[in-house]
């Protein structure tokens, strides 16, 4: 196991905003990563950063143990360009090439079209894709170098169900033959799916870094919804962590243990009906971890559970 | 330098599958000649005068080739996520920044043809053929500047700010560096201050290099001078350079 990232203490500005706030993480070989974290979390900017795109503004990036911005570091690293970014003018084998390149040792394009199955569309422009046939290319080229490491934004949006499935084993295949895989993604079931260690980073700063098992149950929420008139003696409730209004008029309250709760609130002798009981899904979870800090309580609220 | 080949291979490339795009650049200084020079025959009857216009618009033609191109490409790409992508790649600033020159100087060098046979067929613009060759090479160093000028712009605004200032920048290029209107006809303070300018260096370098003569130093010295300053001026824009910037 090889340090491939590594930033100490990296703090990054944008005028006024602080999009990265005192953050140091190692990235290991080995192991899928899967960064989480609600839009404008500093997700990207920390790509950004391990990409040699941007620069700290205060402390240090290393990339396989040298500068990010030197293109030398960069030979075993391997990113994806955004689906709309794709030159359209260029067929898809020209752009395969064309990013294949610049490596010493890239996978011919017919081997990758193969792994990444968009074999018939070589003699396409990119232009003429569709929005999943984007996607696979943009995944692929990440891979064209055989890249110690690859950096994957957000690899499956916009994809069906069979084509997101079809992507996760494509990964998981370049991950088993020596590429270390760290993934963003908004879809919490593609974090599950691929993720081994789960950050997640909420206002610029890493809330969570531990395995994924280690983090569903660190924040093994139940949720409790319910009908009552009187929501805020509910929320006074010892154990309740978070709550928010439904849109049938009920709450759901996010609570430690489900069966001290109920117990709590059957002796407090509020009033209430309908209650069920279920488990919190990770990204329900990692929204309550970021509610801690007072200014994402609205954000938390209003953002939608739907996946 | 294989990189940089691979560069003006893809962005070649790229343009030609849009035609028109090259097109609008080759046509225009032709057209300059046909419509400007071409009637007046006090000048396309004069084989000197002719052929100082001709190398003028050539000038012209590869002035605006430069701006347009460097700074209109790079400010629109700066702008579209292709280019943080290819910035993300093992691949240094100086090998793209020579991409982008091969590739645009390849489509200056086209956009001189027309002009040059235009003006060997419609006017008394001649020269020998060796003179003409040595002066397409002298053009292209001549015009290092302003690739660079271009490059800069490109780098340092967006694409919508970066038309408007290449406009400016073409067309008091032009005039200033005598392309649209031979120094001969300048006030004295106006010539002088037009040998600063890039545009005259360029049109006096290869006017020497086609008709013989005399070569002020200051033609030589300004053409160096202008590249290495835009260059120690473009590898900064480059490296401070992060993409589209939003405040």
């Amino acid at each position: 196991m090889t340090t491939l990232v590594k930033l100490d203490h990296v703090t990054r500005r944008f005028g006024d905003i602080t999009a990265l706030d005192d953050v140091s993480l190692e990235i290991d070989s080995g192991r899928i990563v899967g960064l989480l974290g609600p839009n404008g979390a500093g997700k990207t900017t920390l790509l950004s950063l391990v990409q040699g795109l941007r620069r700290a503004s205060s402390g240090t990036v290393e990339l396989f143990g040298g500068s990010p911005a030197d293109a030398r570091t960069r030979r075993h690293l391997g990113c994806t360009p955004q689906e709309t970014a794709l030159p359209p003018t260029l067929r898809v084998g020209e752009v395969i090439d064309f990013v294949g390149a610049h490596f010493d040792n890239a996978v011919p394009r017919e081997e990758l079209a193969a792994e990444f199955g968009i074999s018939e569309l070589l003699k396409r422009q990119t232009g003429a894709l569709s929005g999943g046939q984007k996607r696979r290319l943009s995944v692929a080229l990440a891979f064209v170098g055989r890249p110690r490491l690859v950096l994957l934004d957000e690899p499956t949006t916009g994809l069906d169900v069979d084509g997101r499935r079809a992507l996760w084993a494509a990964v998981h295949r370049q991950q088993d033959a020596g590429a270390t895989v760290v993934v963003t993604s908004h879809y919490l079931e593609e974090i599950e799916a691929l993720a081994e260690r789960v950050i997640v980073i909420g206002q610029g700063r890493v809330l969570v870094d531990d395995d994924l098992s280690a983090v569903l149950d660190q924040v093994g929420l139940r949720l409790l919804r319910l009908t009552t008139p009187t929501p805020d003696r509910v929320r006074a409730l010892t154990g309740v962590v978070d709550s928010r209004p439904e849109h049938d008029g009920s709450f759901t309250f996010f609570v430690q243990d489900a069966d001290v709760a109920v117990a709590e609130l059957v002796r407090s002798g509020i009033q209430f009906s309908g209650l069920t009981v279920r488990g919190a899904t990770l990204e329900e979870a990692f929204l309550t971890l970021i509610a801690d800090s007072p200014k994402q309580n609205d954000a938390a609220g209003v953002s939608p559970r739907g996946i | 330098m294989a990189l940089a080949l691979t560069h003006t291979k893809y962005s070649l490339l790229e343009t030609m599958r849009v035609p028109i795009a090259v097109i609008g650049s080759v046509a225009f200084p032709a057209f300059a000649l046909l419509l400007f020079v071409v009637p007046q025959r006090a000048v396309a009857d004069n084989a000197e005068y002719a052929t100082q216009a001709v190398i003028s618009l050539s000038v012209f033609a590869v002035l605006s080739n430069s701006l347009f191109s460097f700074g209109l490409n790079i400010s629109e790409a700066r702008e579209k996520p292709w280019d943080p992508y290819l910035r993300t790649l093992p691949v240094t600033g100086m090998a793209r920044v020579l991409g982008y020159i091969f590739s645009i100087g390849l489509i200056g060098i086209a956009s001189l043809i027309p002009v040059v046979v235009i003006g060997g067929l419609l006017t008394e613009a001649n020269a020998p053929l060796w003179r003409v060759l040595a002066g397409v090479l002298a053009l292209a160093v001549a015009s290092i500047p302003f690739m660079l000028i271009g490059i800069s712009i490109g780098f340092s605004m967006s694409s919508k700010a970066a038309i408007a200032v290449v406009q400016v920048v073409m067309f008091g290029f032009a005039f200033a560096g005598g392309l649209f209107l031979p120094p001969m006809l300048f006030a004295p303070w106006l010539n002088t201050l037009s040998t600063f300018f890039p545009s005259r260096q360029a049109r006096e370098l290869v006017i020497w290099v086609v008709q013989g003569g005399e070569l002020a130093p200051w033609v030589w010295l300004g053409i160096l001078g202008w590249t290495v300053v835009m260059l120690v001026l473009t590898l900064f824009l480059f490296r401070r350079d992060e993409g589209r910037r939003f405040h």
